[in-house]
C-alpha cells in the first residue's frame, strides 16, 4: 500500500529504456512485437532493456475496442494492394494525407489481422456456395483460416466481420503473457511528458498518478510511446444527461495523446481535422454493415434517397467528389442539406432492406441474418439496442433515425488529426521541404517524411501509433495494432543507438508533484469556505469545466448547434473564451483519486479544443464539407490549401504556431476519378 | 444506460480491496461502498458517474454475481426493455426484452481458443537485428499478411 496521503502523495521513481502510454491496440501491438526485438538485441548486442507499459485503465477492456467490434475495418487481402488502399484513405480524407504512412499501413496490417485468428477471434468466412459462416461455424466446417487462404466475409471493400465481442480481451491476453505482469501498470493515468535537461526537443520522462491510491509516479525513460486515443466530449455532445456517456467513441478518449504531445514540443499534424459521424441516432450504432452487407438505403422524411437526389452538389467538390466512394464528410454535406431545409427526420430504411434479404432465403437463414443484425450492434454498440427494445424497434418492422453526432478528433478512424510523425524511407517520400512557405517551418524541425526511427514525432526519443499518428487515417483497430509494432521496433533501435545517453528531466519532482496534485490541494485548502461543496469561488469541478468548454465548441467552433459553421469573427470570441478556461483551468479542484482522472483529463481536452481551433482559424478554407464549414471561406481551394497544417505549440508562453508544410502524392490518385463528363 | 448494481446480488466481491467491476471499468466509475455511507448499502459496488457511462458493458460481463445491469439512458430511452448478457468462456448468450414485452434470445462465439491458452511466441521466429530496419514484423516472413505490392504504384520511388 502507498505510504501516501491525499494532501501528500507518496512519489515512485523509476528508471526505463522503453516507456509504453496507453494499452488500447496499439500499446498491445508494441507490447507484443517489441519483447521479441528485445530479446534479439539481448542475444546480438548483449543490452537487456528495461520496458514497462501504463495504462489508466485495465488492458483487458482498455482503449476503443474495449467493448468489442463486429468487423475489422482494415484487411487489404490477397486480392488488393496497398496502393489501393492508400487512395481510398486518401479521398476519404479530402486529398490530403500522408501517403507514405499509409501505405506501410497497408502492406503490413494483414499481419496483425492474421495473428488475431491464430490467437482466437472468430473471423466470418464464405465457404464455395457463397454461405456465410460464423467465426467458429467455418472452423467446425473446415473452412480455411484468412492465412491458408480463407475467404472472409466483405462488409465493405476493406472491411471483414468479425465475431468481435472478446476482440481486446483477446489482443490483450497476447500482449500480458508476452510482456508478463511485472511489465505491466494498470491504473495509472500519465498526464505529462517531460523533456530532457539538456536538450529540450528530446524527450527524457513521463509523470502520472495512481488512480488506487495516493501515489505520483515518475518515469525516465529513453524512449515513449504515447498512444492514448483520441478526444471525445470537447464539443457539446447531442445528449447532456445520462445519455452523453454514450459518445460515439470511447468517452475516457480524453485528447491526452495530443495534448501531452504537444506540450512536449512535438509537431502537430491536421488538427483541424475532425470526424462527424452520420450514425443511428441517440446510440451511435454502426452503419456500415447495414448499408455495405445488408444493402439498406438512407432516405429523408419523404423516402427520398439524398445520395441520389443531391449527387450534383458533389460535383462543387472535384476531384473529390468524383470519386467512385465520395468522402465521408461529403456524404454528410448531402444528408445535411435534407436537415437544415426541414425534410428530417432522416431514416436507415431496414424494413426494406431487410425484406429484400428474405425474399431469397430459407426461414433458417432468415433467423440468422437477424441474429447478424443484433450481433452488429452487440458486439460493439450495446447502447443501440438499449434504445431498440426501448422503442419497440425490430429492424424488419420499423425504420430506425440516422442523425449526425457532435464533432470527435481522431487519426485512426475516418479522421487524420495527430501528431507529424518520420515515415518509411523505401515508399519514394519527400526528403526536403520544397515549398514558398517553407521558411515559415520553425528551423528546428525536421525536413521532409522521414527523419531516421519509424513513427517518431519531432520530439528525440518519442514515439506514437494508433490515434496519435497524424495525417493518415482509416488504419482502425487493426492499423492501429499494426502502428504500434513498426513503432516498437523503432524504438528498440533507438534505445540501442543512444545506450551511453542518460536522460535528466528537465523538472524536479517537487514541482511535478506540486503541478499534477495541485486540484487536490486547492481543495483541501478552500473546501471550508462555503457549505455547498461545489459552489465555490476559489475552485471549479472538472465536470463544470467540461461543460464550458463543451458550449464554447459547441456555439463558436461549428458545433451541432451551428449545423457545423463558424467563421473569423466567431473563432475569435472562442480563442478570447479558451484563453480564460485555460487560466481556470489551474483552479479546478478534486475532492478524490477519482476527480482528480477527471481533472486531468478536462485539461488534455482544453488543450486539443485549443488545437482545433486554432489550426480551423489558419486554415482558410473549409476542406472538409459536411464536417465543418468556415462560411467566411466556403470552399475547397485546392490552389492555396492543398498542404498540411502542421503546428508546435510552446508550453511556456502557451501560444501555438501553425505553418505549411507540402503535401505530395506517392501513388497516382487519378484513378480514384470518374472522367470527368462530357461538356 | 448506465448500469447499476442490485442489491439483492452484489457480494461487494467478498470483501477483497477491490471488487471485479472496479478492476474492470474503462472509465473508473465503480466504486466498492465499504461501509455504506455513500449510498446506504455496505459492501455493495455503485457506479459513481452514471452521466459518464459509454454502456460498453464490460462491469455486467464480469461480475460473478450478474448483479450488474443496465437502465439505458434515462434522457432518451423509453423504460422497460433489457438487454442482459451472460458471458462464457467461448460465447456470450444475450437476453433482449422489448418494453413491449417481445423476448429474443442470441448467442454468438466470443472465442475459439481456451482462455488463457495463448502462447504468443510459441512457432514464431527469432528476429535478426539486421533486419530492424526493414518494414514488417518478425512474423512477416510467416503469417503470410505482408503485401508487398506493385511496386511500379509508387510513383516517386527511385
Amino acid at each position: 500500500m502507498s505510504k501516501g496521503t491525499f494532501g501528500n502523495p507518496e512519489i515512485v521513481q523509476e528508471e526505463l529504456d522503453v516507456l509504453l502510454i496507453g494499452g488500447g491496440m496499439a500499446c498491445c501491438g508494441a507490447g507484443y512485437e517489441i519483447m521479441r526485438w528485445a530479446e534479439a538485441a539481448k542475444a546480438e548486442n548483449g543490452i537487456d532493456l528495461k520496458i514497462k507499459m501504463v495504462d489508466k485503465a485495465a488492458v483487458d477492456r482498455s482503449g476503443a475496442v474495449a467493448q468489442g467490434l463486429s468487423a475489422i475495418n482494415t484487411y487489404i487481402g490477397s486480392e488488393q494492394d496497398p496502393a489501393d488502399y492508400t487512395r481510398m484513405v486518401s479521398n476519404d480524407l479530402m486529398g490530403i494525407t500522408r501517403d507514405d504512412l499509409a501505405y506501410d499501413v497497408g502492406r503490413n496490417v494483414d499481419d496483425s489481422v492474421h495473428m488475431f485468428e491464430e490467437w482466437g477471434l472468430p473471423i466470418w468466412k464464405t465457404d464455395a456456395a457463397g454461405v456465410r459462416h460464423d467465426g467458429a461455424d467455418s472452423l467446425k466446417e473446415g473452412l480455411p483460416t484468412l492465412k491458408d487462404g480463407g475467404k472472409p466475409v466483405r462488409s465493405g471493400k476493406w472491411q471483414i466481420m468479425i465475431n468481435g465481442e472478446s476482440y481486446k480481451t483477446i489482443v490483450a491476453e497476447a500482449a500480458k503473457k508476452a510482456m508478463g505482469m511485472d511489465r505491466i501498470e494498470e491504473r495509472i493515468f500519465i498526464v505529462k511528458l517531460i523533456n530532457d535537461k539538456n536538450d529540450k526537443n528530446r524527450i527524457a520522462g513521463a509523470v502520472g498518478f495512481s488512480v488506487r491510491n495516493n501515489t505520483i509516479h515518475i518515469y525516465k525513460a529513453k524512449a515513449i510511446l504515447l498512444a492514448a486515443g483520441g478526444c471525445v466530449n470537447i464539443f457539446r455532445p447531442r445528449s447532456v444527461g445520462e445519455g452523453q456517456g454514450r459518445a460515439w467513441y470511447p468517452v475516457w478518449n480524453a485528447g491526452s495523446t495530443y495534448a501531452m504531445a504537444a506540450e512536449a514540443g512535438a509537431e502537430m499534424t491536421m488538427m483541424e481535422n475532425r470526424f462527424v459521424p452520420a450514425r443511428f441516432k441517440d446510440g451511435y450504432g454502426p452503419v456500415g454493415a447495414w448499408f455495405l452487407l445488408f444493402k439498406a438505403k438512407a432516405t429523408n422524411a419523404y423516402g427520398e434517397d439524398y445520395m441520389a437526389k443531391n449527387k450534383e452538389m458533389l460535383n462543387d467538390y472535384p476531384p473529390y467528389g468524383q470519386a467512385a466512394v465520395p468522402a465521408s464528410c461529403l456524404r454528410n454535406h448531402l444528408m445535411l442539406k435534407e436537415m437544415r431545409e426541414g425534410r428530417g427526420p432522416i431514416w436507415m430504411d431496414t424494413v426494406t432492406a431487410l425484406g429484400k434479404l428474405r425474399e431469397t432465403l430459407s426461414p433458417k437463414e432468415v433467423k440468422h441474418l437477424e441474429a447478424e443484425a443484433w450481433e452488429d450492434f452487440l458486439d460493439m454498440c450495446i447502447g443501440q439496442c438499449g434504445i431498440w427494445v426501448g422503442e419497440n424497434i425490430e429492424p424488419e418492422k420499423k425504420n430506425s433515425e440516422l442523425m449526425p453526432t457532435e464533432p470527435y478528433l481522431l487519426g485512426s478512424h475516418s479522421g487524420c488529426c495527430g501528431i507529424w510523425v518520420s515515415g518509411p524511407d523505401d515508399v519514394g517520400a519527400p526528403t526536403t521541404e520544397d515549398h514558398e512557405a517553407k521558411d515559415k517551418i520553425p528551423a528546428h524541425l525536421p525536413q521532409g517524411w522521414n527523419w531516421g526511427y519509424r513513427s517518431m514525432t519531432t520530439v528525440k526519443g518519442l514515439f506514437t501509433a494508433g490515434d496519435g499518428v497524424g495525417a493518415s487515417g482509416h488504419k482502425f483497430s487493426s492499423g492501429s495494432h499494426t502502428e504500434g509494432r513498426m513503432a516498437a521496433k523503432a524504438m528498440v533501435k533507438y534505445v540501442i543507438d543512444n545506450k551511453d545517453w542518460k536522460p535528466e528531466l528537465d523538472t524536479t519532482a517537487e514541482q511535478l508533484v506540486e503541478d499534477i496534485y495541485r486540484p487536490v490541494r486547492t481543495f483541501l485548502e478552500h473546501k471550508d469556505y462555503t457549505t455547498a461543496i461545489d459552489v465555490n469561488p476559489h475552485y471549479i469541478t472538472p465536470k463544470m469545466l467540461q461543460m464550458r468548454l463543451q458550449k464554447m465548441m459547441d456555439e463558436y467552433v461549428a458545433g451541432t448547434s451551428t449545423y457545423y459553421n463558424t467563421n473569423a469573427h466567431m473563432l475569435k470570441v472562442a480563442e478570447e473564451k479558451l484563453d480564460m478556461l485555460k487560466e481556470d483551468s489551474l483552479k479546478m479542484r478534486a475532492k478524490d483519486l477519482h476527480e482528480l482522472l477527471r481533472a486531468w483529463e478536462n485539461y488534455h481536452r482544453i488543450i486539443t479544443a485549443e488545437a482545433h481551433m486554432k489550426h480551423i482559424q489558419f486554415r482558410e478554407e473549409s476542406r472538409y464539407p459536411g464536417f465543418y464549414y468556415r462560411t467566411d471561406f466556403n470552399l475547397v481551394d485546392e490552389k492555396n490549401w492543398h498542404c498540411f497544417v502542421n503546428s508546435i505549440y510552446d508550453k511556456n508562453s502557451k501560444k501555438w504556431n501553425c505553418f505549411k508544410r507540402k503535401h505530395v502524392d506517392l501513388v497516382d490518385k487519378s484513378k480514384l476519378f470518374k472522367a470527368a463528363a462530357p461538356h | 444506460m448506465p448500469t447499476f448494481v442490485r442489491t439483492d446480488k452484489c457480494d461487494g466481491c467478498k470483501g477483497q480491496d477491490k471488487t471485479a467491476c472496479m478492476y474492470i471499468c474503462p472509465h473508473d466509475l465503480m466504486k466498492l461502498d465499504k461501509d455504506g455511507s455513500e449510498t446506504g448499502h455496505a459492501m455493495r459496488a455503485f457506479n459513481q458517474e452514471p452521466e459518464q457511462c459509454w454502456e460498453c458493458y464490460s462491469c455486467v460481463k464480469i461480475c460473478p454475481q450478474n448483479a450488474i445491469e443496465a437502465r439505458h439512458y434515462a434522457d432518451i430511452v423509453p423504460l422497460g426493455g433489457s438487454v442482459q448478457p451472460l458471458r462464457g468462456s467461448d460465447s456470450i448468450m444475450w437476453t433482449i426484452k422489448f418494453r413491449n414485452g417481445t423476448l429474443k434470445r442470441f448467442k454468438f462465439p466470443t472465442r475459439t481458443t481456451a482462455e488463457g491458452s495463448i502462447d504468443p511466441f510459441k512457432g514464431k521466429p527469432m528476429p535478426k537485428m539486421a533486419d530492424i530496419t526493414k518494414t514488417g514484423s518478425f512474423t512477416k516472413d510467416m503469417m503470410g499478411g505482408f503485401r508487398l505490392g506493385n511496386q511500379a504504384e509508387l510513383i516517386r520511388r527511385k
